[in-house]
């Protein structure tokens, strides 16, 4: 970890996707995921056009279709269990391949792989056009709470530091000869877990000092003023608002 | 009130006792003129890093005034005195807090109100004077530990301080790093008060010593003279590198 310049979910790029300002996208993507939860699970050829729709995104992103799908495996052990619903669910059965699977658990099983994988598929979608740190500015913006927004900003900025210091204190266990090898060991691994977090405890501390130094006072400065024009605002929730339409014709048909 | 006349920093009686009982400082007093360098030399547990905190108000409560270019350290003016007094600590992974190299210069001139241009310019000009120019977009944990010392050091002159207080400064460096910070300190027209037991760099960099030895201010004077001084320096538990003699060095500025 930490050998590249932006986070591994990130590709970088210059399309008009990634120019969007963060938080429209976020708006856009979150909208986006519960038009698509609250479609009927009947209307099968809606959740195709939903697909076609985030092809078209991934087009305008240049995200090339391999690297969409590679990033949506994912979401495979969350789904696992939507294979075992048409097993396991009540109700009228039907006979497929010799199998009797229940018409309900079918049902389910489509309506939790098709909501989920169309919602993995905007977020891998999101992440891959939008930078980490600019995606906190968009929270930010989206008026999330700013604790969160720090803490979050802090998991970026301090997870490679902790995970070094990590690496370290088990090279210093290894060069003194430890090998964890089965449940009388895990006692040393506890405690090189505690130790860690003390030291990361104390690391807080001193980082919170420097804050308090510059002149940190309970809220961070607003540095980067992220802005959207009207024209980018309606650019970014043209995805949400086709999808709108479409979840709608699938309630009416 | 004259410019040339108030010092920058003045520290009179100040002692303090931990909420432990330990008592760290025992009625110190100094001042630093405008545009000095002076180092605070002293044994580990010496207080050194106790003194540091008092300077910018972290601690206070304890006996004895410290004053700023003429402003006390108080409650009333405590953001005002921490964008004077700028405090680099010892390990850049906790001054450097923020995600990018440029947001961390900003912090604090963004927490003093600064915004826009004006803010990105006194970004600008604090990692020139230290070289980090073209590091700007980088996140501080991908430099070398001799670059995020010197964006440490850029962090605090973007808040344009009256005082710079170097912890440490030439700590874990290589030689490189450390003439490379060397230069950059000597070429800065700010006053510095540099915290270290590095007796050499001292020499190098400050004209003038302060020895603080158990709580007290021990000696103040002439950097070479001090260094020269064997009785003074045992007593206060400060040695020389081996083969290094004071009086053998020419003082080129």
């Amino acid at each position: 970890m930490g050998a590249g310049h932006a986070h591994r979910l990130y590709r970088h790029g210059h399309s008009p996707v990634h120019a969007l300002p963060p938080h429209t996208k976020l708006a856009a993507a979150f909208a986006f995921v519960v038009v698509v939860v609250s479609t009927p699970r009947e209307a099968v050829w809606a959740f195709g056009l939903y697909a076609v729709l985030l092809a078209v995104v991934a087009q305008l992103a240049r995200v090339p279709a391999g690297f969409l799908l590679k990033r949506l495996l994912i979401e495979v052990p969350f789904v696992a269990f939507a294979v075992l619903m048409p097993f396991v669910a009540e109700g009228a059965r039907v006979d497929v391949l010799g199998l009797s699977l229940s018409v309900n658990g079918l049902w389910g099983a489509w309506n939790v792989l098709a909501k989920g994988t169309l919602g993995v598929a905007a977020s891998v979608l999101l992440a891959s056009t939008t930078e980490l740190r600019e995606l906190l500015l968009g929270l930010q913006r989206l008026r999330l709470p700013p604790l969160l927004v720090q803490i979050a900003s802090f998991m970026i900025r301090y997870g490679d530091v902790i995970t070094d210091e990590m690496r370290r204190m088990r090279i210093a266990r290894e060069s003194r000869g430890f090998e964890a090898r089965g449940v009388r060991h895990w006692g040393v691994l506890a405690k090189s877990a505690g130790a860690l977090f003390i030291r990361s405890y104390e690391r807080g501390e001193r980082v919170h000092l420097a804050m308090v130094s510059r002149g940190y006072a309970g809220s961070m400065p607003v540095i980067d003023e992220v802005t959207a024009s009207r024209a980018q605002w309606s650019y970014a929730l043209t995805l949400p608002l086709a999808a709108l339409v479409v979840c709608l014709l699938g309630w009416t048909l | 009130m004259d410019p040339v006349s108030t010092p920058s920093l003045e520290v009179s009686g100040l002692a303090f006792a931990y909420p432990d009982g330990h008592q760290a400082l025992f009625g110190v007093d100094f001042s630093v003129g405008r545009g000095e360098r002076v180092a605070l030399l002293g044994p580990n547990g010496a207080g050194k890093t106790t003194l540091v905190l008092h300077l910018n108000g972290i601690l206070t409560g304890g006996a004895g005034t410290v004053t700023v270019a003429g402003l006390p350290v108080g409650k009333q003016h405590m953001a005002e005195i921490r964008r004077r007094v700028g405090i680099v600590f010892q390990d850049p992974d906790d001054q450097l807090f923020m995600p990018t190299v440029r947001e961390d210069v900003a912090f604090g001139p963004a927490a003093a109100g600064l915004k826009g241009p004006e803010l990105e310019e006194r970004v600008d000009r604090a990692l020139t004077q230290v070289g980090m120019a073209e590091f700007k977009d980088r996140p501080p944990h991908h430099l070398s530990f001799g670059q995020r010392r010197r964006v440490a050091v850029a962090t605090v002159l973007a808040m344009e301080p009256e005082i710079l207080v170097l912890d440490e400064p030439s700590s874990n460096l290589d030689p490189a790093s450390r003439r490379e910070l060397a230069d950059i300190l000597r070429s800065l027209d700010v006053t510095v008060l540099m915290v270290t037991h590095d007796l050499p760099y001292a020499l190098e960099l400050c004209p003038r010593s302060l020895i603080l030895s158990e709580g007290v201010i021990a000696a103040d004077g002439k950097t070479a003279e001090l260094l020269s001084d064997e009785d003074l320096m045992r007593a206060h538990r400060l040695e020389l590198p081996f083969g290094f003699d004071p009086r053998s060095v020419r003082m080129g500025a």
